[in-house]
């Protein structure tokens, strides 16, 4: 039985990983595509790297653009999201709570594709009644349908810290003389920031990955990575786009190694385990 | 449970969600079902006077297609098609009449957007016919296949994984969400390079002496492209799950003369029932939506309703694509909140809502 799983484990690991081994491999190619590992004589191994950072590259730039998309709807979608789970988490209503937390699903039941389309239908129609051109607002659409979609992930992070909270450390704080504003920065912040941090990497995560929803609601002049991409892969593509995602590969390793060194070095973060 | 001190504005705390959800999340779904019931054009509604004649054109806006009024001997230019604004609107009218534009004197130049012509069921018909019907049936089956597989391939694992050490269990889940984190689109282009028919797989097996295998734009192609990008949305729900039996529960069982497979059925099958729909949700939800993967798994040779939505949605130029796709997304949407009501019903508890 144990060899048996052992045999399991090592199948889907490998099934898992073999195109990120590819990917990594590929990007080393000097060829111009990337279906072979081709040496090419007078272009180093690095040479798609070299490529990669070529002055006005749009890849660098779709990238930069991923990245500020992701920041600026991660940080609104946090406040949002944040900010409704402690409205939820305080309401009395339990049947207005609990509707809210249904809609709340919904963009995380629905399938991407419809969400991409409504929101398509709704920027179009808004668009053409205001007589503005989607070409130079998708930046705003962009962000709105972002933060749609993230602020979900990040009330179902942070309510649940909030339920583990002691209602009475709050109580206490206001009879020592804080204002309920100040109580609730001072004491109730606190006991979630984890929730509202798990929140939003997600959120930015969520963002920067997404692909299917950005497509239905960009436009030509900001565009994201993953929707530059699709529309590159549709022909055969140099390996370029292998060297751009293997540095992105080696700045997740090290991220996930710093942060589990660090976590492992601060005894906060360890006794939670 | 006692509930912290209300009054101070909640309800102005519950107003920004509330008011976002109601616009970006209730209102687009509400198009949806109005675009999918509707015939709606964007025009241009013209009248102009030449000659002492009246004549009144309506235009659709983008295409430039002429739908009410004489076209004369006018053509439009393809080049121009996506991009009649109103001047040019104009000019068209100026030249359906023979005249030049300014011998034609406008009465009326007024944009008509989303004129929704009337109500129909024409594009909740076009979705159930011939092309449409065998995509969602394609769609069904492939989903359907890639949810099997990766349940009979995360279970084991799941339960293998669950009876490993704290430490390997922490490291290993992260090996599991590290491929997440890297863009969908790449690793699926990645298993093109690899199973192509001059790829890398056949090419060792050419090694060995086999193949070479057509591999890539087969339906099992489009399959492995599913599982291999939701596999692990299946594994962590029944992981969590399984993660939490009480190791006590299966000696309490093996007490009570449980063999491996008795406690597999009595025991562990039962309680791990809510991670597998969960797990089963959340890979054949986006396999039966998807447009990436099979387009990209079989070259276009496969079409799946996602891939026909995508059209219908890019060909919003030509009257009527948007109501068709959203009849689509409309449909789409009906057939997996079935699928997922059947699913909450085998888990009764409920358990088993989509969260992460």
């Amino acid at each position: 039985m144990k060899h048996v799983n052992r045999l399991i484990m090592a199948l889907v690991y490998i099934f898992l990983y073999a195109p990120l081994l590819v990917m990594v491999i590929f990007s080393f190619s000097g060829g111009n595509h990337t279906s072979v590992f081709q040496v090419v004589e007078g272009r180093p191994f690095y040479y798609w790297y070299e490529q990669l950072f070529r002055e006005g590259n749009p890849l660098l730039r779709c990238l930069w653009n991923s990245i500020q998309l992701g920041i600026v709807s991660a940080l609104i979608a946090t406040v949002l999201g944040t900010v409704a789970a402690v409205g939820i988490y305080r309401m009395k209503n339990r049947r207005l709570s609990s509707s809210m937390m249904m809609v709340n699903n919904i963009p995380m039941m629905n399938p991407e594709i419809v969400t991409g389309v409504s929101m398509m239908l709704l920027f179009m129609f808004v668009g053409v009644m205001l007589g503005v051109s989607g070409e130079k607002t998708n930046f705003w659409t962009l962000l709105i349908a972002h933060v749609t979609f993230s602020t979900p992930y990040v009330l179902l992070n942070v309510l649940p810290k909030l339920r583990q909270t002691d209602p009475h450390l709050l109580e206490a704080a206001q009879d020592l003389g804080c204002t309920p504003t100040k109580a609730f920065f001072k004491v109730v912040i606190p006991q979630i920031r984890p929730g509202i941090v798990a929140g939003f990497l997600m959120a930015f995560t969520l963002s920067f990955d997404d692909f299917v929803i950005s497509y239905y609601t960009t436009g030509s002049s900001f565009k994201t990575l993953p929707v530059y991409i699709y529309n590159m892969v549709r022909k055969p593509v140099t390996p370029e786009i292998y060297a751009l995602y293997s540095i992105i590969l080696a700045g997740i390793l090290v991220l996930l190694i710093v942060y589990n060194v660090v976590s492992a070095k601060t005894p906060a973060a360890g006794k939670k385990r | 449970m006692k509930t912290a001190k209300p009054g101070w504005g909640n309800r102005l705390l519950n107003a920004p969600y509330i008011l976002w959800a109601a616009i970006f999340i209730i209102v687009p779904l509400i198009m949806v079902a109005v675009y999918a019931f509707t015939e709606t054009a964007n025009v241009f509604c013209l009248e102009a006077r030449y000659k002492g004649q009246t004549y009144s054109y309506e235009i659709e806006m983008y295409s430039g297609k002429i739908l009410k009024g004489d076209p004369g001997s006018f053509t439009l230019d393809p080049e121009m098609e996506g991009n009649v604004n109103m001047d040019y609107a104009k000019d068209m009218v100026a030249k359906c009449l023979g005249a030049e534009r300014s011998e034609v004197t406008f009465t009326k130049a007024k944009p008509e957007y989303n004129r929704v012509s009337s109500f129909t069921f024409a594009n909740i018909r076009t979705a159930f016919s011939g092309n449409y019907v065998r995509a969602f049936g394609q769609s069904l089956w492939l989903s359907v296949l890639a949810t099997l597989i990766s349940l009979v391939v995360a279970y084991p694992f799941a339960y293998a994984l669950s009876r490993t050490s704290i430490r390997s269990q922490k490291i290993q889940m992260l090996l599991i969400m590290l491929p997440m984190w890297m863009n969908m689109l790449i690793r699926t282009y990645a298993w093109t390079d690899i199973i192509a028919s001059g790829g890398i797989l056949n090419k060792a097996l050419g090694f060995i002496g086999l193949g070479p295998f057509k591999m890539l734009e087969t339906e099992g192609a489009v399959v492995m492209g599913m599982v291999y990008n939701y596999l692990p949305y299946m594994i962590l729900p029944i992981y969590t799950i399984m993660s939490k039996i009480e190791p006590s529960l299966l000696e309490a069982a093996e007490d009570l003369g449980c063999n491996g497979f008795g406690k597999l059925r009595r025991v562990i099958m039962p309680l791990s029932l809510p991670g597998v729909v969960s797990g089963i949700i959340m890979v054949f939800v986006p396999s039966i939506s998807t447009f990436y993967i099979s387009y990209k798994m079989s070259n276009g040779k496969i079409t799946l309703i996602g891939d026909l939505i995508e059209t219908q949605m890019k060909n919003q130029m030509t009257t009527g694509g948007l109501n068709v796709g959203a009849a689509l997304s409309l449909l789409l949407m009906v057939i997996i909140l079935i699928c997922t009501f059947i699913l909450n019903r085998v888990d009764k508890d409920g358990e088993g809502s989509v969260m992460v």
